[in-house]
């Protein structure tokens, strides 16, 4: 199971508390785990990546394991602790600045 | 006895204020959707219990919410509680969220890029609801006026949403460009004499009116003058802060604008002048008296750079010739050191008798008056910065 945490406005939108699990078949990708996550949580569809380009909304960023993957292409594997389900893949508002 | 609901869209949230008749005292429920920016809560006129909300955040996009018993439960109206999350094939129901320009050739061939800041075309981007109009008649259907400027329409309760992909068809499509605070379609006014005529303002575009409800659109900007832009009397590109209208004079039209207050006797085919004796003409809100459609109200500002009331004093002014001759309305409100700004869609008037008048402030306050503008109260002070203002009677 991939285990994805979201901030605190996206799991109020969710309904959920603590850590998301998602089954992910296929290669683990984060074009792969953003289907998942969208299809368990459909209220989440527009909020992490554009309703229509499916790209990253510009204030949102991706971590794991200490790394930003932010900028890598979507279907880049995730590391392979994520897709072992032992790291989560972590969802993050950019801070705002000031 | 009548029952008064004030809806509040703030930057962190949204805000109902309830009382009974009178309009003494008040209680404050909320915040709703805390941390989120509300930029408008609106109920249905024929249904009063239906609320919808557009609620955004710079983070994480749109989120249409809509309320079946006044705000006391919300669902996203795409994902109805109880029901399930995802359709019998898997697919995503977050629909109510989703607001995708128009660019099918049946629907008109609508423009793909308006003008941006540099002079070059630019893509329209989809950023967030500014304004929710709900039908006078039906409860499932609502417009939005969205930013990039363009209007959708949705007749399921907000379940999915059309472009009516006619406006940004427009043939001064490409001309429009956004201003310092983005290409927001932000006013939407219908005529319950006509269900085929709307109203609708674009922030430094301009006015349109469409007759066969949404199709074909005609800028109706004749007689605004706007001295900072290139061509003053240019057909579009002027900054309309506001349009306001009297159901019973449905072809009189009064609008603030960037700078001048103007009126319309011939449903926006022409306008003229009536800042008349206003200490400053520059201002973002207007609203028409409920029962007096000669009678209307606006809350001067002191310039496009100074966004307060002039001389520290937050005085709203009423005319009650249709313009022209104002008087300033003060008791009750802060009349030294005031430095608020009142935005667009911030204030509202209610239908009883007297009138109501409310407004909300950056400042956090939302003042009510329950005798037309005479005296005014702040029914709450220290809210966040208040985005829209609307008020149900029920």
């Amino acid at each position: 199971m991939i285990r994805v945490i979201l901030p605190v406005h996206l799991r109020t939108l969710a309904r959920i508390d603590g850590e998301v699990k998602l089954e992910v078949k296929g290669p683990v990708t984060q074009c792969s785990v953003l289907d998942a996550l969208e299809n368990k949580y459909p209220m989440l569809a527009g909020t992490v990546r554009d309703h229509v380009t499916k790209k990253r909304r510009p204030l949102v960023r991706f971590y794991a394991c200490e790394e930003d993957l932010s900028h890598e292409p979507p279907d880049t594997p995730l590391p392979e602790a994520v897709a072992a389900g032992k790291e989560p893949f972590l969802i993050v508002g950019a801070v705002a600045g000031g | 006895m009548s029952k008064v609901r004030v809806l509040v869209g703030t930057k962190k949230g949204a805000f109902i204020l309830t009382s009974d008749g009178k309009r003494k005292q008040w209680k404050v429920d909320g915040p709703h959707f805390g941390g989120w920016e509300i930029y408008h809560v609106k109920g249905s006129p024929s249904h009063p219990n239906r609320l919808y909300v557009s609620q955004t955040s710079s983070w994480f996009g749109q989120i249409i919410q809509r309320s079946d018993d006044g705000g006391k439960t919300w669902h996203q109206p795409g994902t109805p509680p109880g029901e399930p999350l995802t359709t019998p094939d898997g697919m995503p129901k977050g629909e109510s969220n989703k607001f995708a320009y128009d660019t099918s050739a049946k629907t008109g061939k609508p423009l793909t890029t308006h003008q941006w800041y540099d002079g070059t075309q630019h893509p329209w981007e989809f950023k967030r609801v500014w304004h929710l109009e709900p039908s006078l008649a039906d409860p499932d259907t609502v417009y939005a006026g969205v930013e990039d400027a363009a209007l959708f329409k949705t007749t399921d309760g907000g379940k999915s949403w059309q472009e009516l992909a006619g406006l940004r068809g427009h043939k001064s499509g490409p001309q429009w460009a956004p201003g310092a605070g983005g290409m927001g379609l932000h006013t939407i006014l219908l005529d319950k004499n006509n269900p085929k005529r709307i109203y609708i303002a674009i922030s430094s575009a301009g006015t349109f009116r469409t007759d066969d409800g949404g199709k074909t659109w005609k800028a109706i900007n004749q007689g605004l003058r706007s001295q900072y832009i290139p061509d003053p009397n240019a057909e579009v590109g002027h900054c309309v802060h506001r349009i306001a209208m009297h159901p019973a004079q449905p072809n009189v039209l009064f609008m603030q604008k960037h700078w001048d207050v103007m009126r319309s006797d011939n449903a926006g085919d022409t306008w003229h002048e009536v800042s008349g004796n206003l200490p400053t003409d520059f201002g973002f809100p207007i609203e028409v008296h409920s029962h007096e459609p000669e009678t209307i109200y606006v809350v001067p500002i002191k310039s496009d750079s100074e966004h307060y009331p002039p001389e520290g004093k937050l005085r709203v002014y009423r005319s009650k010739t249709g313009g022209n001759e104002w008087e300033a309305l003060t008791k009750g409100l802060p009349q030294k050191d005031c430095y608020v700004n009142i935005l667009r869609d911030a204030s509202a008037v209610d239908s009883l008798e007297p009138c109501g008048v409310y407004f909300g402030t950056t400042g956090g306050q939302v003042y009510g008056s329950a005798d037309s503008g005479d005296t005014w109260n702040a029914i709450v002070h220290d809210l966040p910065p208040v985005l829209s203002v609307e008020v149900q009677i029920y």
